[in-house]
């Protein structure tokens, strides 16, 4: 047994021994920087500003579960929303019907070109330009339809994918039972498509409890703000940004669970392929 | 109720250029078991699809049950209930069990009650050897146990025409026979059944009429010992010594 390792140790290096070499080097470099990061930086000024506790615990009991709350409603309703248009969008982009699939293209291409911003500001300035408009569920109604729209333009390009991943045999098996095409699309095709795009659209959910920072600009008050409005309100208050630390904190008790969400079924659905 | 439950007459496929049927006229009596056969590409599955119009006939007509499928203004959904289908691929619904897949299309199509349509479910897996499989996902069952679930769902639906597209390709070897004692049973009741098959042992029992077709025609047509016993034409000889002596075929 000893002539291998006699061998072995007269070549350059072995694959493994450089690996494991080249891994020593990483960890050295990453524990250099840190040690510099300690030593460098004003710690206290930094706890100061980004963590101070008194004003960490303002944050959390002024008001910050109604903010939690608020931005989960208009995710939610946006969500939705955004779930049924884009359905619907979907079937319409796969329509016979050509200026069904012209209108379907011309608003997901229009609205996914659209910074969401842009979209937000023009329903902030809607009661300007239509003095007589009314949405109803006021704030909330305007936050789900501005977030809605938008979301429905991604999500409809999604379930599409999902609907054209079901196998086409489906279909068929479906209307050789004698189904009609929209009780094929909703009775076979749907559910399973539906499945196939829970990852995906967890995701767009993901980004969208992102982008529900964005309504504040639509203008609320102080009872319908959502955690980015809410954090930033009392960050100018108390010139210090704990409080969006503390925001952006509960924002990552929302999206972090989904994202292991997503893992997982991603895990298991390459398991049942 | 006509003599014949299938009439096809003068009729023509076309895939852009690709000219698949080119004229086919054809009958099935009520009751009667016609078992389809030929090469790979010859228009089988194209035949069996127009039967029922997931193919639409680029011309002529296709009468079942005297009714005109090919009438543009008739009610293609309304009379596909009464043709079942069963697919190469069986197709059953992976989200649904054994049972509910049965049940779908007798609560979606002929509206019946959920315990009706179960109780009729039951029955037709009862009737294929599935007694015990009733809650199983598709997932969970045999490809020759599928196929069975796939030919009880079509007769869930009380089907006076039965297609079979080639049922036993998909399947390992030793499950064909359960598929084909399942198809043999129902043939022995009286069910009316076009069958495109390679399984030329079946056709020889079970056929009251074998067809071979190649190129889009019907090449030859006749009683299972006529076609597949003495076959007439050169084309029917050449495709029969390649399905019976696959081991002697010449390559070229
Ligand atoms: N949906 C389709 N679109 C285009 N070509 C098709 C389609 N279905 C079948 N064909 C063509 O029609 C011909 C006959 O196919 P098919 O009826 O499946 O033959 P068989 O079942 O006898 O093997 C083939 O050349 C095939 O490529
Ligand atoms: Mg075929």
């Amino acid at each position: 047994m000893s002539t291998p390792t006699k061998v072995a140790a007269r070549r350059p290096l072995s694959p493994r021994k450089r690996a494991q070499r080249i891994r020593a080097v990483q960890y050295a470099v990453l524990i250099a920087i840190v040690v510099i990061a300690i030593f460098a930086a004003d710690w206290k000024q930094i706890g100061e500003v980004f963590f101070k506790p008194d004003l960490i615990k303002t944050t959390i009991t002024q008001g910050l579960g109604r903010a939690l709350l608020n931005t989960i409603v208009y995710t939610a309703g946006a969500f939705v929303f955004g779930l049924v248009v884009g359905t619907v969008l979907a079937v319409m982009r796969l329509s016979e019907i050509g200026p069904y699939r012209w209108i379907a293209t011309a608003y997901i291409e229009f609205f996914r070109g659209l910074p969401a911003l842009i979209v937000f500001l023009m329903f902030s300035l809607m009661p300007l330009a239509f003095p007589t408009l009314r949405i109803p569920y006021d704030p909330y109604g305007t936050v789900w339809l501005a977030l809605g729209i938008v979301a429905s333009a991604y999500m409809a390009e999604t379930i599409r994918g999902g609907i054209q991943a079901v196998h086409k045999g489906q279909a068929e098996a479906a209307r050789s039972l004698g189904m009609t095409s929209g009780q094929a699309m909703r009775k076979v095709i749907l559910p399973q498509a539906f499945r196939t795009m829970l990852p995906p659209l967890t995701n767009e959910l993901i980004l969208l409890v992102k982008d529900s920072s964005l309504v504040y600009i639509i203008g609320l008050a102080a009872t319908q703000a959502e955690l980015t409005k809410y954090g930033r309100d009392l960050s100018v208050q108390y010139a210090n940004m704990t409080p969006l630390v503390v925001a952006g904190a509960a924002y990552l008790i929302i999206t972090l669970p989904l994202s292991v969400v997503v893992r997982r079924m991603e895990a298991s659905a390459g398991k049942a392929r | 109720m006509p003599e014949n439950l299938v009439e096809i007459k003068e009729l023509h496929k076309s895939f852009g250029d690709n000219h698949v049927l080119r004229g086919i006229d054809f009958k099935v009596a009520q009751g009667e078991v016609v078992c389809v056969i030929g090469p790979s590409g010859s228009g089988k599955s194209t035949l069996l699809r127009c039967v029922n119009l997931l193919e639409v006939p680029s011309s002529g007509t296709v009468l079942v049950a005297g009714e005109d499928l090919t009438d543009p203004d008739g009610n293609i959904d309304a009379a596909r209930r009464h043709i079942g289908m069963v697919f190469q691929s069986f197709n059953l619904f992976p989200h649904h069990t054994a049972i509910s897949n049965c049940m779908l299309a007798q609560q979606t199509v002929l509206k019946r009650g959920k315990k009706d349509a179960r109780k009729v479910a039951a029955e037709n897996l009862d009737r294929v050897g599935l007694t015990d499989k009733h809650d199983a996902y598709p997932a969970k069952l045999s490809g020759g146990q599928q196929q069975r679930v796939a030919i009880a769902r079509a007769l869930s639906m009380e089907p006076n025409l039965m297609l079979f597209d080639e049922p036993t390709s998909a399947l390992d070897p030793e499950l064909v026979g359960e598929v084909l004692t399942v198809m043999r049973r129902l043939a022995e009741e009286g069910m009316t059944m076009l069958v495109v098959t390679h399984e030329m042992a079946f056709a020889r029992e079970v056929a009251d009429r074998v067809v071979f077709m190649d190129g889009g025609v019907i090449v030859e047509q006749g009683t299972p010992d006529e076609v597949i016993g003495n076959p007439q034409e050169a084309r029917t000889k050449e495709f029969l010594r390649r399905v019976l002596d696959p081991t002697h075929v010449n390559p070229s």
